[in-house]
């Protein structure tokens, strides 16, 4: 996993509450067994006029000259609620994405996202009309960092305090592999399973045999 | 200390505290398909990682593969045979098994995981599917998670989870006949909206939920991620305990006696705290459709469509007009007033035997047909439900009345790029999502129940059962 510390970037706007998976990157885009070849198909149904001959939609800020090269995108509410499609995050970051502010995120979206480098930040929605309002003139100008080591979003002069869970942070300040980190704890699990077969003897298919 | 369901699930299951939030927590089963599964399949592969507990792991094909009646390996949607292929050798090579396209008990996952015994009360069950918090209407701990956190449950039998907080939703009163669980869950995501439940593991508790059957119970849970929910439960039962008695994975002899003691201790103790607590009346609830692009966007089905101007807030008003546009409806009309395109019976909410008997009666007892220029699909949720439904004769009521006879799948509750519905089709849909192209680009959803997407199928516009 790509490890994160600190990103500075163009900020998109996307204030619409509950955008789900489907609009991030719809099923239909997900074209083969693969976690790349998704960045086209990002926001389709938005983005594109006539998604099939990607026409592009001029009113959508992905569109538009002002915001080249956005990496932090600022949405509303519920952001990347709907379907588990991990497509979504891979969706996001293939376009240059690395950091998501939002009020709240879906659970499921927000474990994605710290599984694979993209930063996941909730910040109050005051918080994201400021930071809004900050790059309404010059998004190009007026960048904003994001940094996980100080858990802050810095825009101009005004500083935003996030909080994320302690071992989540670990994880992606250093870019661990969380299943080498599982794997360290090997012998408590069967040690689990040992004291489980005892206590709930039915769960478990490999013994096999009824009596 | 007294303790919720979800309190005695997750600790019955917690190997190690990670943090004072997060926790180690083993997974009794997995559940993979082949849109998400063979993506968590081939990057444990490419770890050169192997299934620690391949006898708890199934996979099954369901989304991409086509429903229509002689399928094989090829689909209609352009480059499906890669996933199907590709699913199918990796499932062999990882030694799990596999329900694939012609086993007699394939099926939707979610469908499947209840009906072959696979998901139990008192177990922890994930899949890479979001609707996998259907099995919590057996007292299943199961949620879903992404092809990254699968492939960590594959190699590791665990995974590491943030505690939700506990959030319990008691119904009370009865339904009304001709309303249903579907139309209880619409209703519940309508009341706290669709961002409802989030951070929470929902518990579905009083009079109306110890009425409702099992399957009742399944389609209620199915849509908890629907309120963003960590996921959702119900205490097991009797019910819950006749249902699972002889299922092809469930426990038998000694093992069935200390499984069911075991199932009778998952409730929440009397004076267990909720972090959060909901009382809905269900007492007189009509049946329910949704008018626009987010399951929170229902209403009773006689009620006219909300005027953008009167909401709540500025970004709801924004929603609500976008919303409409998307779904082409004016403020102030009914929904009865817009000619339908087409009718879907299926997916994980309703495709289960109850909702096809549900749904069959309506056509046999009123003798209604499906309305002139109405494309009506009937898609069973499983080869079990499939079987079990033919028996009873319930093909020949949907044939005769209009509907096509499908083969087990997701089939068109998603648009994959194959099949659809056609761009701008008016579909009244008995499954749980009508996201803006859900079902297709263009393609405008109402969710509905059974009942009422027969009932709708047959007058060729938007209407309820009790309305005719
Ligand atoms: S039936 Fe629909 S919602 Fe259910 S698993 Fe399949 S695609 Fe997902």
């Amino acid at each position: 996993m790509e490890a994160f510390q600190q990103h500075t970037g163009v900020a998109l706007p996307l204030q619409r509450d509950n955008i789900d998976t489907d609009a991030i990157i719809p099923s239909r885009e997900m074209r083969s067994v693969s976690k790349s070849g998704l960045a086209a198909g990002l926001f389709a149904p938005w983005r594109y006029l006539q998604a099939d001959e990607r026409i592009p939609n001029p009113d959508f800020p992905l569109n538009q000259s002002r915001y080249e090269g956005a990496s932090i995108l600022i949405a509303g509410n519920n952001f990347g609620c709907g379907s588990s499609r991990e497509h979504a995050v891979w969706a996001l970051m293939e376009a240059g994405f690395r950091v998501i502010i939002a009020p709240a995120f879906a659970t499921i979206f927000f474990n994605n996202a710290l599984r694979n480098g993209l930063l996941p930040v909730t910040l109050g929605p005051d918080d994201c009309t400021a930071l809004l309002s900050f790059g309404a003139d010059d998004p190009q100008q007026c960048q904003v960092t994001v940094d996980l080591q100080a858990c802050s979003v810095t825009a101009g002069d005004r500083v935003y305090a996030f909080e994320i869970a302690a071992d989540a942070r670990r994880m992606l300040l250093e870019g661990l592999d969380e299943i080498g980190l599982t794997e360290l704890d090997g012998d408590r699990v069967a040690a689990f399973e040992q004291a489980d077969r005892r206590r709930r003897p039915w769960v478990y298919l490999d013994q096999g045999e009824s009596s | 200390m007294p303790e919720t369901l979800f309190d005695k699930l997750w600790r019955e299951h917690e190997v190690r505290r990670l943090s004072d939030s997060r926790s180690l927590i083993y997974v009794d089963r997995i559940f993979l398909h082949e849109r998400t599964g063979s993506v968590a399949l081939a990057s444990l592969e490419q770890g050169g990682r192997r299934v620690r507990q391949r006898a708890h792991t199934f996979c099954t094909m369901d989304h991409i593969v086509d429903t229509l009646p002689g399928r094989g390996d090829d689909t209609l949607m352009p480059g499906g045979r890669d996933f199907i292929v590709t699913t199918r050798s990796s499932a062999r090579a990882a030694g799990i098994q596999l329900f694939d396209i012609n086993d007699r008990d394939q099926g939707i996952v979610h469908v499947i995981s209840p009906e072959l015994g696979i998901a139990l009360p008192g177990t922890t069950l994930v899949c890479p599917d979001s609707h996998t918090c259907t099995l919590g209407g057996l007292g299943a701990l199961a949620w879903g998670v992404g092809s990254t956190e699968a492939a960590h449950a594959l190699a590791t039998s665990t995974l590491r989870v943030q505690r939700p907080q506990n959030h319990r939703v008691t119904f009370q009163g009865q339904l009304s006949p001709g309303t249903t669980a579907k139309d209880m869950i619409l209703f519940t995501i309508r009341e706290l909206s669709a961002a409802g439940g989030a951070g929470h593991a929902l518990e579905f508790s009083g009079e109306a939920i110890r009425e409702l059957s099992v399957e009742g119970r399944l389609t209620l849970c199915n849509m908890a991620t629907e309120l963003s929910a960590f996921t959702a439960l119900i205490a097991p039962d009797d019910k819950v305990i006749r249902y699972l008695e002889g299922r092809p994975f469930a426990p038998r002899g000694s093992l069935w006696q200390s499984a069911t003691a075991h199932w009778q201790t998952l409730v929440s103790d009397p004076d267990a705290r909720f972090d959060a607590e909901t009382r809905l009346s269900v007492a007189g609830l009509k049946p329910q459709l949704s008018w626009g692009t987010s399951p929170e966007h229902s209403m009773d089905w006689d009620d006219s469509v909300p005027d953008p101007e009167q909401a709540p807030t500025g970004a709801t008003r924004d929603a609500w007009r976008r919303a409409q546009d998307y779904m082409d409806l004016r403020p102030g009309s009914r929904l009865g007033d817009y000619p339908l395109d087409a009718a879907f019976m299926g997916s994980c909410t309703n495709s289960r035997l109850s909702d096809l008997r549900l749904a069959a009666d309506f056509l046999a007892q009123s003798g209604q047909r499906v309305a002139p220029g109405v494309k009506a699909l009937c898609v069973p949720g499983s080869g079990g439900v499939k079987r079990a439904a033919e028996a009873e004769g319930l093909h020949h009521v949907f044939t005769e009345a209009g509907f096509e006879w499908r083969e087990p799948g997701c089939s068109l509750c998603f648009y994959a790029g194959g099949e659809g519905f056609g761009p701008g089709s008016r579909v009244v849909s008995t499954t749980n999502r009508n996201f803006e192209g859900r079902q297709g680009p263009g393609v405008r959803t109402h969710l509905a129940s059974p009942l009422s997407v027969v009932a709708s199928a047959c007058a060729g516009h938007l209407v309820a059962a009790e309305a005719v």
